[in-house]
C-alpha cells in the first residue's frame, strides 16, 4: 500500500436497518476519505446515521444492519465482501474502535490487565511478554501508578481512567485506523479535556488516522484536520475544520451553527436562531436533498434531484443554492434577531438560601453533598449552577425544592418567609411558588398520562382551577409554550425530546411560579432543540417575570441564561457572582479550569486560544475531602501550606465573591497566561 | 445487497438494537399496537386457543357430555376406550371423556381466584413497600423472605393439615403463598418507578401518598403485573392440581383431573393406562396453555 | 478488604437465623391452628376422655403457647424433634434416614439437570430467534409448568410399563448395589429434572443473551479475537454467574416437588414422610420436617450467595469509587 492510500475510504455508502420487516436506509451513498495520519471529524444531530457509518467502517453493524450498497476500504482493502476470516485479521490488525459509554466497554469480571494483553497473545505474543506490553502501553496513556491498574477491575477505575484503558487496548494494536464514536461525551468536563489531550498526543505518537464522531462541533473543531456534516444519512457538507466553521456553505450547518449559545452570547443581546421542523423520519424522503421541507432556500430542484457534491476551494457542499444561501449572510454568527432590552434592575430578593447544607449518611460514614450554601436570588433573575457531577448541584436542587429534607440550622425564604423543609409539610402557595423542569422528560412526565392531563392536574392542583377557568387557563398555557391543541390528547411517548421538555415546561409554570429551578433541561436534546427551549424559557421569563436556578455543565449555556453564576466544587460555592465578572475574571483557579477545559466556538471567532490548564489528580471523594480548602489537591494556583490547612471563606457581602486564599490581583482571568507550564500536566503523581 | 451478516462471530451476533433506535423525530405511527403484536405470536395463540377450549368446557360441560360423569356403571368398569366410550371407563364405571370435560370446572374456578386474591393484595403490598419503603419495607421483605423459604406446596400441606381440606381453604391458602411473590415483583417495578421524575413531579403538586401510589405509579406498573398474573395463573393451576393429586385439595366426588389421577394412578401398573393419561393429558395441556398466553404477554409488552 | 467481606457474610449469617427463627414460628403457628384438642383429634370422636387429656398433657397441649413454642424450639436445637404421634418413637431418626435418601434422589436431579439446563440456553442464546432457539425456548417453558405427577404418569407408562427400560419403583431392597440403586432414581428423577430444566434453561438463556448484546462482548469482537476466546473468556465468563443463585434458588422448589414425586414412587424421603405426617395429622413429625426443609433452603441460599460474591469481582471488594 502506497503511503497515500486513505486510512478509510466510504464510497457511495448506503446502509440500512431492517425492523419488524421492514427497511429503513440510514446512511445514503456517503463518501468521504480519511488519508494517513489524518483526523476525520463526523459531527451530526441524534439519528443522522453517524454512529452507523462509525460500525459500517469495520462491519460491524448491529445484527439487523445491512450495507445495501457503495463500498468501505479500509487500508486500501475492500471490508464489505470479507469472509469472517478476513474481517477477524482486520479487526485484529488494522482498525480499533472506542465508544461512549467505557465502564460498558470493559469486561467487568476481567482485570485490566488480562483485557489488555489479551490484544497481544491474539495475535501470538506470548502470556509474560504481553503482560509486559500491556503495562508499558498504560504508561503511554498516561495513567498514573500502572502496577496498581494492571491488577485492578473496570469498576475500580473512574470514567477518565477506564476511557484511558480503552483507548490503550484500541492502540495496542498499532491499528491504521482508530474509530472514536463520542468517546468523552458523559465525561466531566476537566476529565473531557484531559482525555482530548491524550487522544491528540497519542494521535502524534502512534501516526493512526482518526475517525471522530461526536455531536459537539466545539470539540470536532478542536480535535479534527477536516469535518464532515451529516444529516439524515447523508453527507452535507465537509472541509478543513476552521475554514468549514467560519464560512458554511450549506444551509444546515449555517442553521446549526446559529442554534449555539456561542460566542459570548446572552439573553439580552438576542434570541438564538433554532431550525424549523423536524428531522424527517427514515426512508420518508426518497428523492431530492433531504434538507429540503426546513430549507429557507428550497424550491422545486431542491425536491426532484438530489445535489451532487459542489467544491468550493477546500471545502464540499451538497446543495443547489450555495450561492444564495451563502449570500444571504446566513453564514455568519453575528446577525442575532434583537430583542427589547429589559431594564437588567432585578426586583426583591424572591429566594433567600442561607447556611444549608445536607449530609447523607453512607454506611457508616457520612457524606456531605452540599456545604454551608448561602445565596441571593432576585425576581426576574437567573442564577446559573455549574460544577461537574458530584459538586452537589442537583442536592441543591432537591433541597430548594423540599425534595430533599435539608440539615437543621440552615434557613430557606421566599419573598422573606422561611419555608419548610420539605414539600409535602409546605404551604399550598410555597408549593406553586417553587417548580421545577427536569433533566429527563420521558422521567419527568407521567407516560400514561396524557398531555392534558399532565398539564391540567399541575393547574387545579397548584393554580386552584377548574372547569372553565382551567380550560382557558391550559390553552394560554399551551400556546404559550408553542405546542398545538393537537398535542393536548397524545401521550409522551407521541411526543420528540422538545414537545415532551414544552410540555414540563407548561406543567412548571401552571402555578405562576416565582421561582423555577432548571436541572440540565437540554442537555438531553439536540443542539437545534435546545436552542427552541433557551429562546422559550427566556420568552417566559421576560414575560412573567420569573426566577430561574439554571444548572448546566455546558457553559455557554449558562452563559446564555444567567444573570449570576455559582460555581459549585464538592458541595460548596467556590465563586459566585454576575455572569460576565465569573467568565472574565478574575476567577477562581476551579473556575479558570472548567472555563479552559471546554472548547469553545467563539475562540475560533475571536481568534483567540486562550491557554490550557489542566487539572491533575481526580476529584477527590465527597467521602473524604481534602482538608483545608477542598480544591488544593488538584489546584494549579496552590500556594503552600495554607491551602491545605485553612478552607477560605466566601465573602458573603460581596457581589462578586470567591473562595481562595490568593488575592483578587493574583486569580486569573480571561485570555491570560496559564500559571503552569504545559508539560507539566502529566506529571508523574508518585504512586 | 452485499453481505447481511456482518459479523465474525457469526451466530453470536451484536446487539441487535445497539445502533439504531433513536430517531429524533415524531414516532407516530410506528410499531404496531402491542395487540396487534399478540395476535401474529404463533404461541399466544395456541395457547390461548387451548386456554379457551378449556374454560368453554368448564361452563358448558354439564351440557354436552354424553353420559353422566357422576353416575357409576358397575357392570362396565375399566372399558377400554371404545366407540361408546371414547376415554374409557374408570373403577366404577364412570365415563372417563365425560369426567374430563366435566373436570375442567373446579380447577378453573379454584386456580383464577387464588390468582385473583394474591394480585388485589401483592400489587397492594408491592406499592406499599415500594413508595413507602423505610421500616415497613424492611418488615415486609423479611416475612416474604420467611414465606419464599419454604416450598409452597409445604406449607399448603402445613395450613390444609391445620384447616381441613376444601376449595374455599385452598383458594384462601394458595392466594396468601402468592401475594408475597407478587407483591416481589410489584415492588421491584414501583422502586424503578419511584426513582423517576414524575413521582418527584407530583410531590411537588402536594399530591397525597394514595394518589402517587394508584394514580401515578399504578398505571405504569400494570404491564410487569399483567405479566406475573398470567404466570403465576399457570403456576396456581400447578399447586391446585398437586394438592388435589395429595388429597388435600379439591374432594371427591368432584371431577377435578388431579383427583382423578390420584384415585386411579395405582391401576397403571395393571394395564389400565386411560384411567390416568387423559386427566394428565388434560392437565398438561392446560398449564402449557396458560404459560404460553404468559409468554406472549410478556413477549409482546416487553 | 477482608473485613468488609467479612461483615458481609456475618449479616448475610445473622439474617438467614433471623429467617429460620420466624420460619419456626410460623411453622408452630401452624400447628396450634388446629380446631379442637390434639388429644381428640388423634384419638378419634370415640375415645376415653381420660386417654385424650393424656395425650393432651403429653403434648404440651395444656400449656400456654409461648411456653410450648420455646420448650418446643429448645428441644429441636439439642436434636430432640419431639416424639411421633404416629409411630410413639422420637422423630429425630425418621427426620435424618429420609433426609439421606431424599439427598440422594436431589443429587441425582441436579447431576443431570444443570449441565443439560445451561447447555442448551446458551446454545438457545446463540442460535436467538432462529428455529433451535425457538425450539429450546417453546419446549423448555411448557415442560417447567407440567406438575410432576402428571409428567411422572407420563415417564412411567412410557419408560417404565411400555418400554420397560427403567424400574418404576425407587425403594430398593437393602443390600442392592450402588449402581442398581441408581437406576431406581433415575425415573423419579426425570420429573423434578422436567420442570427444573425449564427455569435454568430460560436463566441460562437471558444470561447469556445479555453478555451476548454487551458493549464489553462487542470490544472483545472488535479486538479480533477467536470466536471460541470471545465465547467462553467474555460472554460465559459473566453470563453464568448469575446461574449459581437461580441454581440454588431451585433447591427449595423441588423439595416441595420432592412430596409429590417420593409418595408416587414410593420412595422414603423427607417428602413423603412430610406427606404421610400431614395425612396422619402427626405434628411433630410435620413441624420437624417443614422446619429441616425450610432450614435446608436458607443454608443454600446463604451458600450460593456467597459463592457468589466470591466469585464476582464486583462484589468481593469494596470498590475503587
Amino acid at each position: 500500500m502506497s503511503s497515500t492510500t486513505p486510512a478509510l475510504e466510504l464510497r457511495d455508502l448506503s446502509v440500512g436497518y431492517r425492523t419488524l420487516g421492514v427497511e429503513q436506509l440510514v446512511l445514503r451513498g456517503v463518501s468521504f476519505a480519511i488519508a494517513p495520519g489524518e483526523t476525520y471529524g463526523l459531527v451530526g444531530e441524534s439519528g443522522c446515521g453517524k454512529s452507523t457509518a462509525a460500525f459500517a467502517a469495520l462491519r460491524a453493524l448491529a445484527r439487523n444492519g445491512f450495507i445495501s450498497g457503495g463500498r468501505v476500504l479500509v487500508d486500501g482493502q475492500d471490508v464489505t465482501d470479507l469472509d469472517p476470516a478476513g474481517l477477524r485479521q482486520l479487526r485484529l490488525t488494522k482498525v480499533s474502535m472506542v465508544y461512549q459509554d467505557p465502564g460498558r466497554a470493559l469486561n467487568p469480571s476481567m482485570t485490566v490487565a488480562r483485557q489488555i494483553a489479551e490484544v497481544y497473545e491474539a495475535v501470538g505474543v506470548r502470556r509474560a511478554d504481553a503482560l509486559e506490553r500491556a503495562e508499558a502501553m498504560l504508561v503511554k496513556v498516561r495513567i498514573p501508578g500502572t502496577g496498581r491498574v494492571m491488577t485492578a477491575f473496570p469498576h475500580q477505575l473512574s470514567g477518565g481512567m477506564q476511557q484511558r484503558v480503552v483507548i490503550a487496548m484500541a492502540l495496542a494494536k498499532n491499528p491504521k485506523l482508530l474509530v472514536l464514536d463520542e468517546p468523552t461525551t458523559g465525561l466531566d468536563a476537566t476529565v473531557e479535556a484531559e482525555v482530548l489531550d491524550l487522544i491528540e498526543a497519542l494521535k502524534q505518537e502512534f501516526a493512526t488516522s482518526v475517525l471522530f464522531i461526536s455531536h459537539n462541533l466545539a470539540i470536532i473543531e478542536r480535535m479534527c484536520d477536516r469535518i464532515g456534516v451529516l444529516y439524515a444519512g447523508s453527507l452535507v457538507e465537509e472541509g478543513v475544520g476552521a475554514d468549514l466553521l467560519a464560512r458554511p456553505l450549506h444551509p444546515y450547518t449555517m442553521r446549526l451553527l446559529r442554534c449555539l449559545p456561542a460566542a459570548g452570547r446572552r439573553k439580552s443581546d438576542g434570541r438564538l436562531d433554532t431550525i424549523p421542523g423536524f428531522l424527517p423520519p427514515l426512508g420518508s424522503i426518497r428523492t431530492g436533498c433531504v434538507f429540503t421541507p426546513r430549507c429557507d432556500f428550497a424550491d422545486a430542484v431542491c425536491r426532484t434531484d438530489a445535489p451532487g457534491p459542489t467544491r468550493v476551494g477546500s471545502q464540499m457542499a451538497c446543495c443547489h443554492h450555495i450561492d444564495r444561501a451563502t449570500a444571504s449572510g446566513r453564514n455568519s454568527l453575528d446577525l442575532a434577531v434583537p430583542v427589547p432590552p429589559t431594564a437588567a434592575s432585578f426586583g426583591r430578593p424572591a429566594l433567600q438560601v442561607s447556611g444549608v447544607s445536607k449530609t447523607f449518611h453512607v454506611g457508616s460514614h457520612a457524606l456531605r453533598a452540599v456545604t454551608d450554601v448561602s445565596l441571593t436570588l432576585r425576581t426576574g433573575e437567573t442564577l446559573g449552577l455549574v460544577g461537574e457531577s458530584g459538586s452537589g448541584k442537583t442536592t441543591l436542587a432537591r433541597l430548594l425544592l423540599g425534595l430533599t429534607a435539608p440539615d437543621p440550622g440552615g434557613r430557606i425564604e421566599l419573598d422573606g418567609q422561611p419555608v419548610a423543609g420539605q414539600a409535602k409539610r409546605r404551604s399550598r402557595a410555597d408549593q406553586k411558588a417553587l417548580q421545577i423542569v427536569f433533566q429527563n422528560p420521558d422521567s419527568a412526565l407521567n407516560r400514561s398520562h396524557t398531555v392534558r392531563h399532565l398539564i391540567e392536574r399541575s393547574l387545579s392542583r397548584l393554580g386552584g382551577l377548574f372547569g372553565r377557568q382551567r380550560s382557558e387557563r391550559l390553552m394560554a398555557l399551551v400556546s404559550a409554550v408553542r405546542l398545538t391543541e393537537r398535542h393536548l390528547s397524545m401521550r409522551p411517548r407521541q411526543l420528540s425530546g422538545g414537545l415532551k421538555q414544552r410540555v414540563a415546561i407548561a406543567r412548571a409554570f401552571a402555578g405562576d411560579p416565582r421561582v423555577v429551578i432548571c436541572d440540565e433541561p437540554t442537555s438531553a436534546l439536540d443542539v437545534s432543540v435546545q436552542a427552541a427551549i433557551l429562546n422559550l424559557l427566556a420568552d417566559l421569563q421576560s414575560t412573567a417575570g420569573v426566577s430561574y436556578v439554571f444548572i448546566s455543565h455546558d457553559l455557554g449555556v449558562v452563559r446564555y441564561l444567567s444573570d449570576r453564576i455559582a460555581v459549585l466544587y464538592l458541595g460548596r460555592i467556590m465563586e459566585i457572582g454576575p455572569a460576565e465578572d465569573v467568565f472574565n475574571g478574575p476567577h477562581h483557579p476551579y473556575t479558570e479550569a472548567l472555563l479552559s477545559a471546554v472548547p469553545d466556538l467563539a475562540e475560533l471567532h475571536n481568534g483567540e486560544r486562550t491557554a490550557r490548564i489542566r487539572l491533575s489528580g481526580e476529584m477527590p471523594s465527597p467521602l473524604a475531602p481534602p482538608p483545608g480548602c477542598v480544591f488544593n489537591s488538584r489546584c494549579p494556583r496552590k500556594i503552600g501550606a495554607i491551602c491545605e490547612t485553612t478552607e477560605p471563606t466566601l465573602p458573603a457581602d460581596a457581589d462578586h465573591a470567591i473562595r481562595c486564599h490568593l488575592s483578587r490581583e493574583a486569580l486569573g482571568r480571561r485570555g491570560g497566561a496559564p500559571p503552569v507550564a504545559a508539560d507539566q500536566r502529566y506529571a508523574p503523581v508518585s504512586a | 445487497m452485499t453481505g447481511a451478516t456482518t459479523l465474525a462471530v457469526a451466530d453470536a451476533g451484536l446487539p441487535s438494537t445497539a445502533a439504531h433506535t433513536d430517531p429524533a423525530t415524531e414516532p407516530l405511527a410506528a410499531a404496531p399496537s402491542r395487540i396487534g403484536r399478540l395476535l401474529r405470536s404463533g404461541s399466544f395463540m395456541v395457547g390461548a386457543a387451548i386456554v379457551l377450549f378449556w374454560v368453554f368446557c368448564a361452563l358448558f360441560g354439564p351440557f354436552v357430555v354424553p353420559y353422566d360423569p357422576y353416575s357409576d356403571d358397575l357392570l362396565n368398569t375399566l372399558a377400554m376406550p371404545s366407540a361408546a366410550h371414547w376415554f374409557g371407563t374408570d373403577q366404577i364405571g364412570r365415563d372417563i371423556l365425560s369426567r374430563v370435560i366435566v373436570g375442567a370446572g373446579p380447577i378453573l374456578s379454584v386456580a383464577p381466584l387464588a390468582t385473583l386474591l394474591a394480585t388485589a393484595a401483592g400489587t397492594t403490598l408491592g406499592l406499599l413497600t415500594g413508595y413507602v419503603g423505610g421500616w415497613l419495607d424492611s418488615l415486609i421483605g423479611r416475612l416474604i423472605e420467611v414465606l419464599l423459604a419454604l416450598p409452597l406446596i409445604v406449607v399448603a400441606l402445613l395450613v390444609l393439615v391445620a384447616l381441613g381440606p376444601s376449595s374455599t381453604t385452598v383458594i384462601g391458602v394458595i392466594g396468601i403463598i402468592f401475594t408475597p411473590l407478587i407483591a416481589r415483583t410489584v415492588r421491584s417495578a414501583v422502586l424503578s418507578e419511584r426513582s423517576l421524575d414524575y413521582v418527584a413531579a407530583a410531590e411537588l403538586r402536594g399530591e397525597g401518598a394514595l394518589h402517587i401510589m394508584f394514580v401515578e405509579i399504578l398505571p405504569n406498573v400494570l404491564p410487569p403485573i399483567l405479566v406475573e398474573t398470567t404466570v403465576r395463573l399457570g403456576y396456581a393451576i400447578f399447586t391446585v392440581a398437586s394438592l388435589s393429586f395429595l388429597g388435600f385439595g379439591i374432594q371427591p366426588p368432584s371431577a377435578d383431573w388431579g383427583l382423578a389421577i390420584s384415585e386411579n394412578y395405582g391401576l397403571m401398573t395393571g394395564g389400565y393406562w386411560w384411567t390416568v393419561s387423559f386427566a394428565a393429558g388434560a392437565t398438561a395441556s392446560l398449564v402449557v396453555g396458560v404459560n404460553l398466553v404468559a409468554d406472549g404477554i410478556q413477549a409482546a409488552l416487553e | 478488604m477482608l473485613s468488609r467481606f467479612a461483615r458481609q457474610a456475618g449479616r448475610r449469617l445473622s439474617l438467614s437465623l433471623l429467617t429460620l427463627a420466624l420460619l419456626s414460628v410460623v411453622v408452630f403457628a401452624g400447628a396450634q391452628l388446629l380446631p379442637g384438642d390434639v388429644g381428640r383429634a388423634i384419638l378419634g370422636p370415640l375415645a376415653d376422655p381420660e386417654a385424650v387429656a393424656a395425650i393432651n398433657h403429653e403434648v404440651g397441649a395444656d400449656r400456654p403457647a409461648i411456653e410450648t413454642y420455646f420448650a418446643w424450639i429448645g428441644n429441636f436445637l439439642t436434636g430432640d424433634m419431639g416424639r411421633s404421634y404416629t409411630f410413639r418413637s422420637p422423630v429425630a431418626p425418621f427426620i435424618g434416614g429420609a433426609l439421606a435418601n431424599s439427598l440422594k434422589l436431589a443429587a441425582v436431579v441436579f447431576v443431570i439437570v444443570v449441565p443439560l439446563s445451561i447447555g442448551a440456553g446458551v446454545f438457545a442464546a446463540m442460535r436467538a430467534g432462529r428455529w433451535p432457539d425457538r425450539v429450546i425456548s417453546v419446549v423448555s417453558l411448557s415442560l417447567t409448568v407440567i406438575p410432576e405427577f402428571v409428567s411422572s404418569i407420563a415417564l412411567i407408562l412410557v419408560l417404565g410399563i411400555w418400554l420397560r427400560w427403567l424400574p418404576i419403583s425407587a425403594a430398593t431392597r437393602p443390600g442392592t448395589p450402588a449402581l442398581e440403586q441408581l437406576r431406581h432414581l433415575i425415573l423419579p428423577a426425570l420429573p423434578l429434572v422436567i420442570v427444573l430444566f425449564g427455569y435454568i434453561a430460560r436463566m441460562a438463556r437471558a444470561g447469556t443473551l445479555e453478555a451476548l448484546d454487551s458493549d464489553y462482548t462487542r470490544t472483545a469482537v472488535l479486538k479480533g479475537l477467536p470466536q471460541r476466546t470471545v465465547i467462553f473468556r467474555h460472554v460465559l465468563g459473566n453470563a453464568l454467574l448469575p446461574t449459581i443463585t437461580v441454581v440454588a434458588a431451585q433447591v427449595g422448589y423441588m423439595i416441595g416437588g420432592l412430596v409429590v414425586v417420593e409418595s408416587l414412587f414410593r420412595y422414603q424421603g423427607i417428602g413423603s414422610l412430610i406427606l404421610t405426617a400431614a395425612r396422619g395429622k402427626d405434628f411433630p413429625m410435620l413441624e420437624a420436617g417443614i422446619l429441616t426443609v425450610g432450614a435446608i433452603f436458607v443454608a443454600t441460599t446463604l451458600m450460593a450467595d456467597t459463592l457468589y460474591t466470591v466469585l464476582n469481582p464486583r462484589l468481593r471488594e469494596a470498590g475503587g469509587r
